[in-house]
């Protein structure tokens, strides 16, 4: 086990490394958000209670498509070295780091432009952000890696991964409106989301080392 | 013509009836030969010969069509994948991460943590290891003799070279056929593919000649005439 924790370990340090020297995935991923917030801010203009309303969503979407950019990225250094054996959980920790940073960045920006103020307990949104990063990221690298040997990976990966995150999406923002708008519980939600995460963070665990040596 | 018989040594490497098919083309064209260890392996033959396809099966990076790789007595080359290093035609490396980075990368794979053991392997191809520079700056000299370095970082008992002399001078390229006898003397089996067999002319063991799929001939001298 403390052999499979090293080499995860070293596999994540030399993904921060490397992204830290070329910052590809962040310049990229942030600069795709920050063009679906200055855009949808000038497209609507919304009250505030309806920037809470639809916050959520926006926020989410904006992630998400920012995110494919990265997760495209996540093989492509190792399909050109041809070095496919690096760890699963290492690459999806090193992409959860990566949108996370992204989050980090943008949140403040969505709360200048849409005027945004949580009417539920606050705390929650850290919670449903650190559980729809990851459903985002464990399905994203997963596929990601499905896709590497098509040819149009940049397309298959998002024909891929939507479809299936539909109910972590739906889940994260629920939860995210119900926390910004104080209507009603984020609770369901939030246990939703947990839950997916338990089943695809496993089943992916499982099918990797099947994708890894299909030719 | 000198033919090679191993008939008193145990082969390390049995190869029977090895087919590769990438779609109607046979890169591989059945197949067998029995590789003896402590011996240096010059690969050699055209473009589209096979030799780099031998060399990925060998290694268990590609899957035969047909046929069967065993390999230190097992046909499971992934149960073996540590006993081996392969260095491929492109580096391997990051570019973005100096040559020692690099290695230690590749070390901690291995579970060697110790970074003395990176600096030796380093020395030992002949580069400086505290050369801070990215990979992306090197000469393709420096990264094939730092790809090399990769390939026999966890001392593996096979070395698998596709190509380690290509846009390398003439000195490296010495430098490198010296440091690959002095591995072969201390126990390890070397395939080097090359099309610049005259750098392996002293050095190799055996060549072996590959034709549209085919080991066609095994011989203790190169023939100047087969090589491109």
């Amino acid at each position: 086990m403390s052999a499979i924790t090293n080499v995860a370990r070293a596999s994540l340090s030399k993904d921060l490394r490397l992204e830290w020297r070329s910052k590809d995935a962040i310049n990229s991923m942030l600069f795709f958000a920050l063009l679906v917030v200055v855009i949808f801010s000038f497209s609507f203009d919304p009250t505030a209670e309806e920037s809470r309303r639809i916050a959520g969503g926006l926020v989410w979407v904006a992630f998400l498509f920012a995110a494919v950019v990265a997760l495209n990225q996540t093989w492509a250094r190792e399909l050109r070295n041809q070095v496919l054996d690096a760890l699963f959980l290492a690459k999806a920790f090193g992409n959860f780091i990566f949108v996370i940073v992204l989050e980090t960045f943008m949140t403040p920006l969505f709360i200048v432009f849409y005027n945004l103020r949580a009417l539920g307990p606050a705390y929650q949104l850290l919670i449903v952000s650190a559980l729809g990063t990851w459903a985002l990221v464990v399905n994203g690298t997963f596929f990601a890696a499905m896709s590497l040997r098509t040819r149009s990976r940049e397309i298959m990966l998002p024909l891929l991964l939507f479809p299936i995150s539909i109910p972590a999406l739906l889940a994260t923002v629920e939860a995210t409106t119900a926390i910004l708008t104080g209507d009603f519980s984020a609770k369901f939600w939030i246990v939703l989301l947990a839950a997916y995460n338990v089943v695809f963070t496993t089943a992916c665990l499982l099918l990797f080392d099947t994708v890894l040596k299909a030719e | 013509m000198n033919h090679v018989s191993h008939a008193a040594a145990t082969p390390i490497i049995v190869i029977h009836d090895l087919v590769k098919q990438f779609g109607r083309f046979a890169a591989l064209r059945g197949v067998s030969a029995e590789f003896v260890s402590g011996r240096l392996y010059a690969i050699v033959g055209e473009n589209g010969a096979g030799k780099t396809t031998l060399l990925r099966s060998l290694a268990g990076l590609t899957r035969p069509t047909r046929g069967t790789i065993s390999m230190l007595g097992t046909t499971d080359l992934r149960s073996v994948c540590r006993q081996v290093g392969y260095m491929a035609h492109p580096s391997l490396l990051y570019d973005e991460m100096a040559g020692m980075e690099n290695l230690r990368y590749f070390a901690r794979l291995y579970g060697i943590q110790d970074d003395q053991h990176c600096a030796r392997t380093t020395a030992a191809v002949g580069l400086d290891p505290k050369l801070t520079r990215p990979v992306g700056q090197y000469s393709q000299g420096m990264r094939q003799r730092m790809s090399l370095a990769r390939a026999m970082i966890h001392d593996p008992r096979i070395l698998l070279l596709d190509e380690p002399f290509s846009n390398v001078d003439a000195h490296s390229a010495r430098q490198m056929t010296h440091l690959l006898k002095q591995l072969r003397d201390a126990g390890k089996t070397i395939f080097v593919v090359t099309h610049q067999a005259s750098q392996l002319e002293h050095a190799a063991d055996e060549f072996v000649q590959m034709e549209a799929g085919l080991i066609t001939r095994r011989t203790r001298e190169l023939m100047m005439a087969e090589t491109p």
